[in-house]
């Protein structure tokens, strides 16, 4: 059988990156995307968790519970921000919400 | 105490200028006797400094104060007395007192008198500022004053638009003059470093060669100033239109002293003119010299002028188109070589040219404001002094002897006659042409049948008016005799011969060079002989019908203003294509709406970019993320 390497890790994170990517470029749905960010986060705390493992340096490491708990803190306010638009402006997917342009 | 007569020959015309706008504004009588206080003391002042400068050795003296001292240049207030300035001062100085005192009872009832006085005194300090300065800046100074002055006069009377066109038209005509004037002072103090008339004298003096190719160039230049000022050709359109102005400026600023100032410019700088010619290398080796130029630009103006008086019917303007000739004397006088003899010309031409236009003011006022002679005739029974004195006059500019206008004329003519020959007979020619335009002027003025009522009953004008006219007529007829000459020559060639008895002086001509002397006699029998088979009896000009379409080029002088007026126009109109092409479709097409669209059109591209949905904008970040990744990493 062959040994797990650094380069599995890494294909797998860019796998679960690019798919992020998909979800957050084409989904219409505010959650679904919201999701598929998620998703593209912890594709990078995977690559920075195996660079750190395979160089035998816990910053990497560090770096990645940080992330997680940014993640978690940041999670917290973008759903209520996707609470808020759905009960102020009773939108859910994404393509409706233009403000932005004048 | 020469310092202090200076000083109060100069600024009490001045003074008197601004006391009459400060405090007499609404005084006619205090500032009539202001003025012609303030003048009659510089004339006697004047009398002082030229005795006092005769007897002196040690001229030229200068005064002079710091003025302007800027880096290089180094200009100083300054006043050259010599025999040149101190006999100028006089002649001045003594036809502006007679021609003040002859205002108050020309203007009478006028109710600006007040504006009038201030604005001669202060011609008469800009005047006498000309003559008594010492360097070019200074000079430029006052140059452009009587300029001032003299647009300021001739709109005296503004209410008239002609009177306000002719202004204008003597104002603009003489910057065109002056704007050479400018640019020759400017090319000397580049070359030179320096404008004082001494310094330059004795650079050039040192080595004719100081200006190298410029020479001729420069002394072309200040002779533009004084074409403009000494309304000579092709600049003297401004002079006969300069008689919109009340007769004794006419008399003082438009016949007896500043249209001489041109011709004492060029005096002053003589030196500077008779340097020998030379051109820069592109205008390809011209033989010809400044003086040359000088010399027959002076004759020209001398002839057209007399031509354009003959049919002229306006009493002032004849005597204007009079005037450009005897000037154009002056200036040819100066271009053969002969500042001495103009300068003769420029004194006796004052007294008489005053006492001329004063006694056509005395028949202007009497008639009420007439100025046709074909509306004249029969006034000299009626107006003895006027009519005497005039005649006198008319004899002295005719040059009759002995008669003062004889004696410099024939100076003139007797320089021609060695220097240049196509000249002399040019110059006796336009003698002939005065004597017959200036008895046309009087058989039909005083002598022939009266043409209208109005002129059978004339009556003789005031004695403030009569008093002038006599003073000036002493000089007129004794002027021949003083030795002015004696003086100029001095000053100019350091000879020392000095004058003689009153006979030997009235001899002199016909000793010296008895053929000018006799030819201009012979000119001015012919002259006076066709004068009185013409106008004798007429009661309308004979000549405009038997000349036709000639005289009407003669009374539409040459059609020069018109021709100048085209000229005008045509080149505002292309100067104003340009710009209207310019800005219509360099500023406003290419730089304004060029901007504006490139802007615009940016704006629109871009604006394709904002669609305001979130996942467009992170494709775009993608996009923007890998062309980065892809140029740093490639």
């Amino acid at each position: 059988m062959m040994p797990v390497g650094l380069a599995h890790y890494l294909v797998v994170s860019a796998v679960l990156f690019t798919l992020g990517l998909i979800g957050v470029l084409a989904r219409r749905n505010l959650l679904l995307v919201y999701m598929s960010l998620e998703l593209m986060l912890n594709a990078a705390n995977l690559a920075l968790a195996a660079f750190s493992r395979f160089n035998d340096q816990l910053d990497g490491q560090i770096m990645v519970f940080f992330i997680i708990t940014v993640a978690a803190a940041e999670v917290a306010v973008g759903l209520a921000l996707i609470v808020a638009l759905c009960r102020q402006r009773r939108i859910t997917r994404l393509d409706e919400l233009t403000y932005l342009k004048l | 105490m020469t310092f202090a007569l200076v000083i109060l020959i100069l600024f009490l015309p001045l003074l008197a200028s601004a006391g009459i706008l400060m405090f007499a504004r609404n005084h006619p009588a205090a500032s009539a006797k202001l003025s012609i206080g303030a003048v009659v003391i510089s004339f006697l002042a004047s009398v002082a400094l030229f005795r006092s400068g005769l007897s002196a050795e040690n001229l030229p003296a200068e005064l002079a104060v710091r003025w302007l001292n800027v880096g290089d240049l180094d200009i100083a207030f300054g006043f050259r007395l010599d025999l040149l300035t101190l006999l100028m001062l006089v002649v001045v100085t003594g036809v502006a007192s007679a021609i003040h005192l002859y205002s108050w009872g020309y203007l009478r009832g006028d109710r600006s008198i007040p504006r009038y006085f201030a604005c001669l005194s202060f011609f008469m300090f800009s005047m006498l500022g000309i003559i008594m300065s010492n360097n070019f800046a200074q000079m430029f100074v006052f140059w452009e004053l009587v300029g001032l002055s003299s647009y300021l006069l001739i709109g005296f009377w503004f209410e008239r638009p002609s009177a306000a066109d002719a202004a204008k038209k003597a104002f603009l005509t003489n910057r065109v003059g002056d704007f050479g004037f400018l640019m020759g002072i400017l090319l000397l103090w580049s070359q030179l470093g320096s404008v004082h008339f001494g310094q330059i004298q004795t650079k050039l003096a040192e080595n004719p060669q100081a200006l190298g190719t410029l020479t001729t160039v420069v002394a072309l230049l200040v002779f533009c100033g004084a074409v403009g000022k000494s309304a000579q050709f092709p600049l003297h359109v401004w002079l006969p239109d300069a008689m919109e102005g009340p007769t004794p400026v006419s008399a003082l600023i438009h016949a007896a002293t500043m249209v001489a100032a041109g011709v004492f410019m060029l005096c002053r700088v003589f030196f500077l003119l008779a340097l020998p010619a030379q051109w820069p290398a592109w205008m390809g080796g011209l033989s010809w010299s400044a003086l040359d130029v000088i010399a027959w630009v002076g004759g020209i103006t001398a002839l057209l002028a007399a031509l354009m008086a003959t049919q002229q019917n306006d009493i002032k303007r004849i005597l204007a188109y009079s005037t450009l000739s005897q000037l154009g004397y002056m200036v040819m006088a100066v271009g053969l070589g002969g500042p001495s003899p103009a300068m003769y010309h420029l004194a006796t031409h004052a007294f008489f040219k005053a006492l001329l236009f004063l006694g056509a003011g005395s028949v202007i006022v009497a008639l009420h404001h007439e100025q046709d002679i074909w509306n004249m005739g029969a006034l000299a029974g009626r107006m003895k002094v006027t009519f005497w004195t005039f005649l006198l006059a008319t004899l002295a500019l005719c040059g009759v002897p002995p008669f003062s206008g004889f004696f410099s004329k024939d100076e003139i003519l007797a320089l021609a006659f060695t220097q240049n020959k196509p000249l002399f007979f040019l110059g006796l020619f336009v003698a002939f042409l005065t004597t017959f335009y200036m008895f046309r002027l009087v058989m039909v003025a005083f002598l022939g049948p009266a043409k209208k009522p109005s002129a059978s009953h004339a009556r003789e004008s005031e004695p403030v008016m009569i008093l002038p006219l006599i003073a000036l007529g002493l000089p007129t007829v004794l002027a021949g005799f003083w030795g002015i000459d004696a003086v100029f020559g001095r000053g100019f060639h350091g000879s020392t011969e000095h004058a003689g008895t009153w006979w030997q002086q009235m001899i002199f001509p016909f000793h010296h060079a008895p053929v000018p002397a006799l030819a201009s006699l012979g000119a001015f029998a012919i002259g006076l002989a066709s004068a009185w088979r013409l106008y004798r009896q007429a009661k309308t000009d004979p000549l405009s019908t038997a000349l036709g379409a000639g005289s009407r080029l003669l009374q539409h002088r040459f059609y020069l203003d018109e021709l100048y007026e085209r000229g005008i126009a045509l080149t505002q109109d292309a100067l104003a294509g340009i710009a209207d092409f310019t800005d219509r479709w360099i500023i406003a097409g290419l730089l304004v709406r060029g901007i504006h669209g490139t802007v615009e059109l940016t704006g629109r591209i871009l604006r394709l970019f904002q669609t305001g949905n979130v996942q467009t904008y992170a494709f775009w970040v993608l996009m923007g993320v890998s062309a980065l990744l892809w140029w740093v990493l490639r």
